[in-house]
């Protein structure tokens, strides 16, 4: 387990490397000089050179990396050029916002996925299975941003049971604050619940066919008892890779579904970055949510070798 | 041998859409760029059958018109994917364990990381909106998704006996993939490539409704849902009907998608993901 832990944490931060390498290269080296790139045509040449002295771009291009990974790494992710306040504030700010709803959504996927995925296993090719599966066709196409659109039309236009948009902060007490992150959440999670609900019934029916299944009917257990016993641990395999991409989705999603519900979270800050020009924001907050996105899959990668210990023999 | 129903629904739902973008090269109801402020927010009626935008646009020509933005968008991301995509996991497979492929397995995974949103924020940070920076957004997302399945099913043609025979025959590895390998897993490809055309016209549409796809005056579904947003409680079919069209076009594809692998292969399970 020691091996795989070590072989798994070398991949991770090779894997962060190359990404922030990517990044930077995207976002500091192609543009030319950012500096009159953030300042527009209009620029005077005086004013771009003094925000490049500022901003440090005078320095060789490799030493620059090397200052923006070293400072990511204490947690210092420069200044904001158009807030001139330290962009790691302005992250921290706007994360009481995006993760809660991230977890939220990925809760609301779960305990939705999980019952309906199992119910249509268990009752395969009948009525109950029919119509399962038609629920979960049709909501992995439904765009959740349009299903966000609806929900506010129904809950907060015409029923009025809340607000259709804006966050109160946690300041004022947990519930007004979540009462404000439950429709963007339930519109996230809705279409990721009915894939992860397809791949639990999948997943499921191919424990059923397994020996194992057999040898604990062959003992009297029922095919009820069987599937809960037996089948679903072992199914949770496939599942648990599933949740491990969609929390990715619902972070990366959530940047959509802000915008509908005027959440003040990641997805608001980098259009506001974009509009105005921040590449500084621009960088670090597609640098956090990759981050993110890669420190989620090793952490699946470990959860993995802890449910089956085939895996770690192969790394 | 019958065909599935779901293919035939499947495939009826998308020649209603692939034929609606079609017409639209030669006839739409009536010219989108005619702006009638007086007619605005008309509700369906025989006059405008899917009645009338916030600037009196007749939505049924937008739809059509969008339908084109969707399905090109979507066509050459795939398009991007599969080409870049296949012949990275054909290599890797016939190189298997080396170090090649090693590192376009561990790339593929390097760009798993950036979900397709966010390299469009960072294409279009860098760059500026447009169509063109989302299909080369959501392209790069598929490269993986094709690398991916096409090295896992070339694997398991490469220990077959007519690849030994091809072997000692004296082909090199690059002709029996092409030759040999490519043609078996094609209706892998042909299915894989109607799921990620699905998932292109769902992340299109996301794109141009966040303002980092289609620009104006190009129509878009997704911008026609961005233009209703404040209009919905008003007049909600200039909400509900762009977004029945995804919902149908979607859905059109992912049946046909699964009809498509159950007529092609009954054995082939494809990950949905």
């Amino acid at each position: 387990m020691i091996r795989y832990t070590v072989g798994r944490l070398l991949s991770l931060c090779l894997s962060l490397i190359v990404a922030s390498m990517v990044i930077f290269t995207v976002v500091e080296v192609v543009p030319g000089d950012p500096a009159a790139y953030m300042l527009g045509v209009n620029a005077r040449p005086d004013t771009v050179a003094a925000l490049r002295a500022e901003l440090g771009l005078d320095v060789p291009k490799v030493q620059r990396y090397l200052d923006w990974t070293a400072g990511m790494l204490q947690g210092d992710f420069g200044r904001s050029y158009t807030y001139r306040t330290p962009v790691s504030q302005m992250i921290l700010d706007r994360m009481v916002v995006s993760l809660p709803l991230a977890v939220l959504a990925l809760a609301l996927t779960v305990v939705i996925a999980f019952p309906a995925g199992i119910y249509a296993a268990s009752r395969r090719g009948k009525l109950g299975d029919a119509g399962v599966m038609g629920a979960t066709q049709l909501g992995v196409a439904v765009p959740n941003f349009w299903f966000a659109m609806i929900l506010v039309l129904v809950f907060a236009v015409n029923l009025r049971w809340v607000s259709a948009g804006g966050f109160p902060g946690w300041g004022n007490g947990v519930w007004p604050g979540l009462k404000a992150l439950i429709l963007p959440a339930v519109a996230l999670a809705l279409p990721q619940a009915a894939i992860l609900a397809r791949v639990m019934r999948s997943s499921l029916l191919d424990m059923l066919g397994e020996d194992f299944i057999r040898t604990a009917r062959a003992k009297g257990l029922s095919r009820r008892q069987a599937l809960w016993r037996h089948a679903v641990r072992n199914a949770l395999i496939p599942v648990l890779t599933i949740i491990g991409l969609q929390f990715s989705f619902l972070l990366a999603g959530g940047i959509v579904i802000e915008q509908i519900f005027y959440l003040p979270g990641l997805g608001r800050l980098i259009f506001q970055a974009i509009s105005s020009r921040d590449l500084i924001v621009v960088e670090s907050v597609v640098m956090l949510l990759v981050g993110l996105v890669i420190v989620v899959n090793f952490a699946v990668d470990l959860a993995y070798a802890l449910v089956d210990p085939r895996l770690r023999v192969r790394a | 041998m019958s065909l599935p129903r779901t293919l035939i629904l499947g495939a009826l739902l998308t020649a209603l859409f692939l034929g609606g973008a079609l017409l639209s090269f030669v006839w739409t109801p009536y010219d989108i760029e005619l702006l009638d402020i007086p007619n605005r927010l008309h509700a369906p009626d025989a006059v405008n059958w899917l009645g009338t935008d916030h600037l009196g646009r007749d939505i049924l020509s937008m739809i059509m018109m969008g339908a084109r933005t969707s399905i090109a968008v979507a066509l050459l991301a795939v398009g991007i994917g599969m080409g870049i995509g296949v012949p990275l996991g054909l290599t890797a497979a016939a190189r298997r364990g080396s170090l090649l492929d090693e590192v376009i397995m561990r790339g593929n995974d390097l760009i798993f990381a950036f979900p397709s949103l966010v390299i469009a924020i960072l294409i279009t940070a860098v760059f500026g909106a447009g169509a063109s920076n989302a299909i080369i957004a959501i392209g790069i997302f598929n490269i993986p998704v094709f690398a991916r399945v096409t090295r896992g099913a070339a694997l398991s043609f490469w220990s077959r006996d007519f690849i030994l025979a091809a072997r000692v025959a004296g082909k090199n590895k690059a002709r029996i993939s092409v030759e040999h390998i490519l043609p078996n897993i094609a209706n892998l490809l042909i299915v894989q490539g109607t799921i990620q055309f699905s998932l292109g016209i769902l992340a299109e549409a996301a794109l141009s409704y966040i303002g980092l796809g289609a620009q104006p005056p190009t129509a878009s579904w997704g911008r026609m849902l961005a233009d209703a947003q404040t209009l919905a409680s008003i007049a909600p079919h200039v909400a509900l009907i762009p977004g029945l069209a995804i919902v149908l076009m979607v859905l059109g594809l992912n049946l046909m998608g699964d009809g498509l692998r159950d007529l092609l292969d009954p054995r082939i399970r494809v990950a949905r993901t």
